[in-house]
């Protein structure tokens, strides 16, 4: 039963991925533990609802993955996509204590699809959950609930009082009424600020207002904010945050994995103005989806259209929303809104760049432009059989890198340096300490499963001691 | 919300084949619940849904409800997804457009109170007719040695309504399940069917992803697949008594009631204490369930099969422990208008998802 007048050993702020580890791992160790969903129930999981797999360094082929991912590989992958923006010391812990976890998340209940059955270009390097992250979401409540964690949705996080470095109370609001709740440990998993659109407009101005929010919308980064302002050290660039191509008819908010769109190396793709600004067939689309949410915010109206004809439609995972469709590339472009004129003449020169060559969907191929700028290196073909198709492209955003600064043990550090008393974090508000910027499919599960166990235990040995 | 590539000339949809096709839209672009049975790897091989389509992926689903738990748009989602609803919902209707002969289709629109009416009228007429055949006296007295159970309803009136009822059954069922396969088409080898055949029998698509389905709640179980399995077993069991009874019967010239250690009893009590426990578990599953994912117009139906194959095991059961007394001759009476309204009932209720649903995995397997 939950009780908000007595004093908890390990208060936990979340209910993703991050806070769940946290505070099983907590109770496992023999922690009272008070876990603070700001969500209503069937909304609970944060961002991890919407996530599939799980990053593991692994030796050898397991029941769930392939072939072998060893540290050093890893590594590498971590420290090109980040470009160095990272602390190899925390990265390499978190790699290597990765490859001990799918054992504890299966005896959590946690259900993974056997290995080579998921996508297969990562089921190497990825544990894919069965059923995705929301399956994974109900077995650790599940297996939370049975160990006795005390959970309440609804229950926001108004601020903590951290009082040279200790943290002495927290300030909620439950169903809409404020409480105070003790605790001996807090662990701060309460994500990052992508959903708070007006501390996002402090970077990006109204073009913000075009933004989608890929997950969930109660990321308001409430209790990062009333961290930082009160002297928690910051890792990671404020400004900065993860975004991909989305549909732009999208919802604002939660519309998860089947908004992207895998339409941009088939097609070409223009901006407001009908003319194009990237090449679209610079490498594989897993290596190059990440950066066209960027490319996008940085257009005119943050809006660009990918356009390809009827050859091309049957090669990439099928949109949520139906194509715009058309007999001619100038009935397409009126249709999305733009100027024919301009769209006919950026497909003409586009058309007349196109070199013969061996084309190739699955790999880097031959087919590649001659004098256009900016080129298509890849997956070039006229765009001449019709029907042709057109999807309107917004930047969505999957999460900010700004966060707290932490150690090695999960414990949150002092703008000076100094370690706080009796504050832990985990998952995405402390995730920019080691990817401070890019992307690695599944790593922000690893990092908040790995530091929501060390966290945990962390939390739960100085609550007792 | 129309399909990427669907042909303007198709008739409209139903609203639930409308809910269906938004769901696999969505779904399709989704792809997270690939492992959990056959449906999504089928609507991965689709980029649009026909009215065809969607009525085989109906089929298909078991409704295991393991996608529905782990959905991310499930409601209160505005997009709502909630795949077996909207199967189950697109089923019924499956079953009432491939009905033979075609008029009876309407009768998949409350089939719970048809199945219990068809089963009252049944029964009462069983009854009404054993009571006018015969005198009191001899439904009251306790009959013994071979023929006692003729004595009370003549051999042949028994076998052959009770045939004739059988033989529609099977005829009416085989007609919509021709329709039901030639809807969607499909590739038929033998090869196709023997698979079928084994993820039916073992009701693989049960297995989520090892670890049974979402059923009654959120947290994987067994226990439906184990009940399904004995309430199925169960029923082959007892027609493999009535078989080896009418072998006895016509091939040798035994006579029944038979010794209670002679194949036709073993196989009959054995299958009918199956068929009880089954049935018995599945209704207490079906009270306790999660009602989210449910579709509530098909429950009816689906309750009043169940309670039918019931009240058939009990009256079977009680039939043979009481069959040397006085209360033979109703009881057996009894249990003959069950065993009656079952056949009769047996293709215009939720028993048509047998065949349906193998029909539909014989399709799958052939398109892998």
């Amino acid at each position: 039963m939950v009780d908000l007048t007595r004093t908890y050993d390990v208060l936990v702020i979340g209910g993703g991925n991050a806070a769940l580890c946290a505070a099983v791992t907590a109770r496992e160790a023999g922690a009272s533990v008070l876990l603070l969903e700001s969500a209503p129930k069937p909304f609970r999981g944060g961002n991890s609802r919407h996530t599939r797999n799980f990053r593991a360094m692994h030796p050898g082929p397991t029941k769930v993955l392939t072939g072998s991912y060893l540290e050093d590989e890893y590594w590498d992958d971590l420290n090109r996509v980040t470009g160095g923006n990272t602390d190899e010391a925390l990265a390499r812990m978190t790699i290597r204590v990765s490859a001990e976890m799918t054992p504890w998340m299966e005896a959590c209940g946690v259900r993974f699809q056997p290995a080579l059955s998921g996508t297969i270009s990562l089921s190497r390097t990825n544990a894919f959950f069965l059923g995705g992250g929301k399956a994974l979401l109900n077995a650790y409540y599940a297996t939370a609930t049975r160990l006795g964690v005390d959970i309440l949705y609804d229950a926001e996080v108004t601020s903590l009082h951290v009082d040279d470095g200790f943290v002495r109370a927290a300030e909620i609001t439950w169903r809409g009424f404020p409480a105070t709740v003790n605790a001996r440990c807090v662990v701060a998993a309460a994500g990052g600020f992508q959903a708070n659109l007006d501390w996002m407009r402090q970077y990006w101005g109204d073009a913000v207002d075009n933004f989608i929010i890929r997950g969930t919308p109660y990321a308001k980064g409430k209790v990062l904010k009333n961290l930082l302002d009160q002297g928690i050290a910051a890792v990671g660039d404020p400004t900065q945050f993860h975004a991909v191509a989305l549909d732009a008819r999208s919802p604002q908010f939660d519309g998860g994995i089947s908004t992207r769109l895998d339409s941009v190396p088939f097609s070409i793709v223009v901006n407001r103005n009908g003319e194009r600004f990237y090449d679209e067939g610079e490498d594989v689309w897993p290596k190059r989806y990440a950066i066209w949410g960027r490319l996008i915010a940085q257009q005119p109206d943050q809006i660009a259209y990918s356009i390809c004809d009827s050859r091309a439609f049957s090669l990439f995972m099928p949109s949520v929303y139906p194509a715009i469709k058309a007999d001619s590339i100038a009935e397409l472009a009126r249709k999305m809104g733009l100027d024919a004129v301009t769209v006919e003449t950026t497909v003409t020169a586009y058309n007349n760049a196109v070199q013969p060559g061996r084309f190739d969907s699955t790999g880097l191929d031959e087919c590649r432009t001659e004098g256009l700028d900016p080129p298509k290196t890849h997956w070039a073909r006229r765009i001449e059989e019709g029907p042709f198709y057109g999807y309107p492209l917004r930047p969505g955003i999957t999460f900010t890198y700004l966060g707290v600064k932490v150690n090695e043990s999960a414990r949150v550090l002092m703008a000076d340096g100094k370690p706080t008393a009796n504050l832990f974090a985990s998952g995405e508000i402390m995730a920019g300490n080691i990817l401070g910027r890019g992307y690695l499919a599944g790593f922000g599960m690893t990092i908040g499963t790995v530091f929501g166990r060390i966290a945990g235990r962390e939390a739960a040995r100085h609550a007792r001691n | 919300m129309p399909a990427t590539d669907t042909p303007g000339t198709e008739a409209p949809l139903s609203e639930a084949m409308a809910d269906a096709r938004h769901n696999m839209e969505i779904c399709n672009a989704c792809r997270y619940c690939e492992g959990f049975c056959a449906v999504f790897p089928a609507m991965q091989r689709r980029r649009a849904f026909s009215a065809a389509d969607l009525d085989h992926l109906a089929s298909l689903c078991h409704g295991c409800q393991g996608c529905f738990y782990a959905c991310q748009y499930a409601p209160p989602h505005p997009w709502g997804i909630n795949v077996p609803q909207a199967f189950a919902q697109v089923r019924a209707e499956s079953y009432a457009a491939h009905a033979w002969p075609k008029p009876m289709g309407r009768v998949f629109a409350r089939n719970g109170t048809v199945v219990s009416l068809l089963t009252a009228a049944a029964v009462t007429l069983v009854l009404i007719l054993a009571g006018a055949m015969q005198s009191t006296d001899v439904m009251l007295t306790a009959h013994s040695g071979p023929g006692a159970f003729f004595a009370v309803i003549s051999y042949n009136v028994m076998v052959y309504t009770a045939a004739a009822a059988l033989l529609y059954a099977i005829l009416a069922m085989a007609m919509s399940t021709a329709s039901f396969w030639r809807a969607s088409g499909g590739n038929f080898r033998p090869i196709h069917f023997a698979r079928a055949l084994h993820d039916a029998m073992t009701l693989k698509n049960l297995g989520g992803g090892g670890d049974g389905c979402n059923y009654p709640g959120e947290s994987f179980s067994f226990t439906r697949r184990w009940l399904h399995h004995a309430m199925a077993y169960g029923f082959l069991l007892c027609f493999a008594a009535t078989s080896v009874a009418t072998i006895f019967h016509h091939g040798l010239g035994w006579i029944a009631p038979y010794s209670p250690l002679s194949p036709p009893v073993i196989l009959g009590t054995v299958g009918g204490i199956l068929m009880l426990i089954g049935t018995t578990g599945l209704l207490w599953l079906k009270v306790v369930a999660d009602p989210a994912p449910a579709a509530k117009a098909v429950l009816g139906g689906d309750y009043a099969l169940l309670i039918l194959l019931a009240a058939v095991a009990k009256t079977g059961l009680l039939l043979l422990v009481l069959r040397a007394t006085g209360a033979m001759g109703w009881l057996l009476a009894l249990h003959l208008g069950f065993v009656m309204a079952l056949f009769l009932a047996l293709p215009y209720s939720k028993f048509v998802h047998a065949l349906f649903r193998t029909a539909a995995l014989v399709r799958d397997h052939g398109e892998r």
